[in-house]
């Protein structure tokens, strides 16, 4: 019998039934409907897997779940409200997703900078979103999506 | 008063599935979840080449639950149906590369794939590889174009000749979500298929021949892919047949999920290559005779080899005007996995070998390298390598100066020399000019004969109905753009059906920077012959606004049923073309550009940093200037990537650095400002004088870059990628 964790994922109460080391990345996908989370490499590399845990920026491919038993953690999914977020908005506007696939990880990944930092500028976005790989947008146009993203959350 | 919606074309409207990609709603195929599938992998070879002695099953694994399949197990042909019929869908004795595929299981339960996966044994009778590609004699595919007369040039006595040989790597694509599908099969139903793909019908042939079934017995249907570069043309074929065979087996879905390590030791990869020049010019830099030797490492199988060899050919002499020119390609076999397409398709390649050979020519004959280049340049009336006459306005002096203003070069490479003469760093700059050519080659597009529709909706609006794939370039959106403009009416009322072989019809491949000019133009075309459908039914005057289209519309559905338009593709009367003889127009319109890098290299620690980089480029009529826009920077990155970043290691004919942590492409710190300028010369064939794009820009940087680096540091570097090791070696030769 595999055990029970509770977590709250984008602020919603969640019991999964998982092996201690199943990834968190899985349990999200497989067993909570959230498919916005992606895999890109499986070895913490690509940033597709990005997560906020209790607000810590982390590569959900390399939590087992037992180190996200009781945690709050936000997925793209719990980015927008009613409307889309500003940063969301923000990426729609400058041409931030091309294909797609590496969006989700961005966004999760620049949001975590948008709490430290409201009006970060070009180095420091360039700097927060190093550790997620994007192949088709070469990262200028997502760089200004976040960079440009306080100007629609007015 | 005439309400005016308008024009489309020329405006950033919003993407059409921006939104679900930026909430996390947009399903990629790993994101489909039944509760019957049953999931796959695929067994592969290990050795470079060889047969099969034996396999082995280990006992302590409770294979009657499995569904296994093996090359027996193929009801129609075992190939996988391209351009040859050399390469096998499942090794049956013979090995010829490794991750060869051999078997195939699958089981219910994911763990328990991956279990059973890892304790096959496959015995080998090992045989010599060939992994070298310059020794290999096994020739898949030559071309030879020729132009005036090369040899009486090279026996006078009043010219100078200027050599080398220049190589490049290969490239892994690398699109972020990995190669994927779920097939459903069986005897009754015939073959469905849902995956990541960028050529739906490419996979519906392979399927038809590997199951020996009718058109409408197979069906395949592309799910939202993320990213593709090539990577997604050829393979999904493999991927498909596989998942199908188990499908068909097993009578339960499968899904069949590439893993990272796997998609990247296993499927293609940019063809490595070597070029030759040989050049013969005046003490004025001006080109006399030409001659190229260009060579690619096939790998294993055909595959799309000799379609790479001919566009590789083809740009082989860059944008330049020479009345005798001989170019001589091969592509050869190696026991490698089978090398393919990847965006630009052969032409980075023979562009890399010119570009840096323009380089090297400036620097004989003694003239700056803008001025060696201004001074060859092809203009209107001009005629390029294959005696294709320029008809359009061509201006590349215009081009190049744009971007010399652009990027400060004069200015910057005035402080620079000063800068390093006390500085370890050192900078340059350095400067490609290219040519790219959209859509297929030659008689290409008049032998695929393209087919588009689009049909009216009940609630008057319209649907585009192609098997052209939104792999993240913005085809959906574009397509909306062209009716939006052909019709006159807004850009919201149209909408992009996803591909589905079953509703659409085939439009060909999305490959060759052919979506928007060549399909695109399709698109305007149905879009009108169903105006004049309505038109003619009397229930729509001609030029009426928007609303009055959208009520016609609608009448005309309730009245008598379904409304479409159609149109096939007919080549323009001027592109002629001669196979036999390698010559004629090889493009209906090319692309072109003038690239500027300007780099810091660290002479302690060997590191090469682009700092700034200049893209200008004429494209015809661009249609959305950020979609076009972010596919010149996303170009630009991946050859930043190609020249600096991006090795592949070979052991044995296999991939050893097959991961994400070890083969290393450009991260948002490693990628400098791209500024990005068109120059606008509509191309009336094109929809709304747009030309292609997509391609174009992995042309340029790779020799930009390595000119600059030259241009810094001043000893010559002729190969790619260029990491600091391979630097430092370069300069400690030099000594």
């Amino acid at each position: 019998m595999k055990p029970t964790f509770k977590l709250k994922i984008n602020g919603k109460a969640f019991a999964v039934q998982a092996h201690p080391l199943e990834r968190l990345l899985d349990v999200l996908r497989e067993q909570c409907g959230l498919s916005g989370t992606k895999e890109g490499c499986g070895e913490g590399e690509c940033g597709a897997c990005s997560v906020l845990l209790n607000g810590e920026l982390v590569n959900s491919c390399l939590v087992p779940i037992a180190q996200a038993a009781g945690a709050a953690v936000l997925t793209v999914e719990g980015l927008a409200s009613k409307s889309l977020s500003a940063l969301q908005k923000s990426f729609l506007e400058h041409g931030g997703a091309q294909c797609g696939i590496c969006t989700p990880g961005m966004l999760i990944a620049a949001s975590a900078l948008l709490k430290t930092s409201r009006r970060p500028n070009e180095k420091k976005v360039r700097e927060a979103l190093a550790g997620n790989l994007c192949r088709c947008t070469g990262y200028q146009n997502i760089v200004e999506s976040v960079v440009g993203a306080h100007k629609e959350s007015r | 008063m005439k309400k005016r919606t308008p024009k489309a074309i020329g405006r950033v409207v919003p993407r059409k599935e921006g939104r679900a990609k930026v909430t996390g709603e947009a399903k990629y195929i790993d994101d489909i979840n039944r509760d019957d599938l049953w999931h796959g992998a695929t067994i592969r070879s290990s050795v470079a080449r060889g047969s099969i002695r034996k396999i082995t099953f280990d006992p302590k694994i409770p294979w009657k639950e499995f569904c296994v399949v093996t090359a027996k197990d193929i009801p129609g042909k075992n190939v996988v149906a391209l351009i040859e019929g050399d390469q096998p869908l499942l090794a049956e004795t013979r090995i010829e590369h490794p991750e060869e595929p051999v078997l195939l299981i699958a089981h219910p339960n994911k763990e328990m794939v991956t279990r059973a996966r890892a304790t096959i044994q496959i015995e080998y009778a090992a045989a010599a590889a060939v992994l070298d590609f310059e020794k290999s004699d096994t020739v898949f595919k030559s071309y030879s174009v020729n132009k005036g007369d090369v040899d009486s040039v090279f026996r006078r006595k009043d010219v100078t000749i200027v050599e080398e040989t220049y190589f490049t790597g290969a490239q892994e694509q690398l699109y972020i979500e990995m190669n994927g599908v779920i097939a459903q099969a069986s005897s009754q139903t015939g073959v469905t298929v849902w995956g990541s793909m960028q050529c739906p019908y490419y996979v519906h042939k392979a399927l038809k021949a590997l199951f020996q079934l009718p058109d409408d017995r197979v069906r395949v249907i592309q799910t939202e892919t993320g990213g593709g570069f090539g990577g997604k043309e050829e393979y999904p074929s493999m991927i498909a047949g596989h998942a199908a065979l188990l499908a068909w087996k097993c009578g339960h879905p499968v899904k069949l999920i590439y893993d990272r390590a796997e998609d990247m030791a296993a499927t293609t990869k940019r063809h490595p290559s070597r070029t030759r020049h040989r050049t013969a010019v005046d003490k004025n830099g001006k080109l006399l005779a030409v001659e190229i030797d260009f060579l690619l490492d096939g790998g294993a199988y055909v595959t799309l080899s000799p379609v790479v060899l001919s566009r590789g050919t083809i740009h082989a002499a860059g944008p330049y005007l020479c009345d005798n020119v001989r170019v001589q390609s091969r592509v050869v076999k190696t026991n490698t996995p089978p090398h393919g397409a990847f965006r630009g398709f052969g032409a980075p390649q023979s562009l890399f070998a010119v570009e840096k050979h323009m380089d090297r020519i400036a620097r004989v004959v003694g003239v700056a390298p803008e001025e060696i280049r201004r001074r060859n340049f092809l203009k209107t009336g001009g005629m390029t390598a294959t005696s294709q006459v320029i008809q359009q306005k061509l201006d590349l002096s215009g081009l190049l100066d744009k971007a010399l203003k652009k990027s400060n070069w004069k200015t910057k490479r005035e402080k620079f020399l000063k800068h390093n003469k006390t500085s370890k760093i050192k900078k340059g700059l350095g400067l490609a000019t290219f040519l790219h050519g959209a859509g297929f080659t030659g008689s290409g597009e008049r032998v695929l004969a393209s087919k588009v529709a689009v049909e009216g909706t009940e609630k008057g609006t319209i649907r585009v109905l192609t098997a052209n794939t939104e792999i993240g370039q913005g085809t959906n959106t574009i397509f909306a753009q062209v009716v939006s403009d052909a019709l006159k009416i807004p850009y919201e009322w149209v909408e992009v059906a996803q591909p589905d072989t079953a509703r659409v019809p085939n439009s060909g491949p999305t490959v060759a920077s052919r979506t928007c000019m060549i399909v695109g133009k399709l698109v305007e075309r149905a879009a009108l012959e169903l105006e004049g459908k309505l038109i003619d039914s009397g229930l729509l005057e001609k030029n009426g606004e928007p609303s009055q289209f959208r009520k016609a519309l609608v009448q005309y559905r309730k009245k008598y049923g379904e409304l479409k338009g159609f149109a096939e593709y007919i080549q323009p009367s001027h592109v002629n073309w001669d196979d036999q003889l390698y010559r004629g127009d090889a493009y209906g319109a090319f692309a072109w550009a003038a690239y500027i890098a300007e780099v810091s290299v660290d002479t302690v620690t060997y590191c090469c940093t682009v700092d700034r980089f200049t893209a200008v480029q004429e494209v015809g009529r661009v249609v959305h200037p950020l979609l076009a826009e972010g596919q010149i920077i996303g170009g630009v990155t991946q050859g930043i990537g190609y020249a600096l970043y991006e090795r592949v290691v070979w052991k044995d004919g296999r991939m050893a650095n097959n991961s994400l942590t070890n083969y290393i492409i450009p991260t948002s710190v490693d990628t400098p400002t791209i500024d990005v300028i068109f120059l606008e010369e509509p191309y009336e064939p094109g929809p709304g004088g747009a030309k292609g794009i997509g391609e174009l820009p992995l042309d340029g940087p790779a020799p930009a870059i390595l000119n600059a680096i030259e241009n810094a540091l001043g000893v010559e570097v002729n190969h790619i990628p260029l990491l600091p090791e391979d630097l430092l070696r370069v300069c400690e030769a030099g000594r």
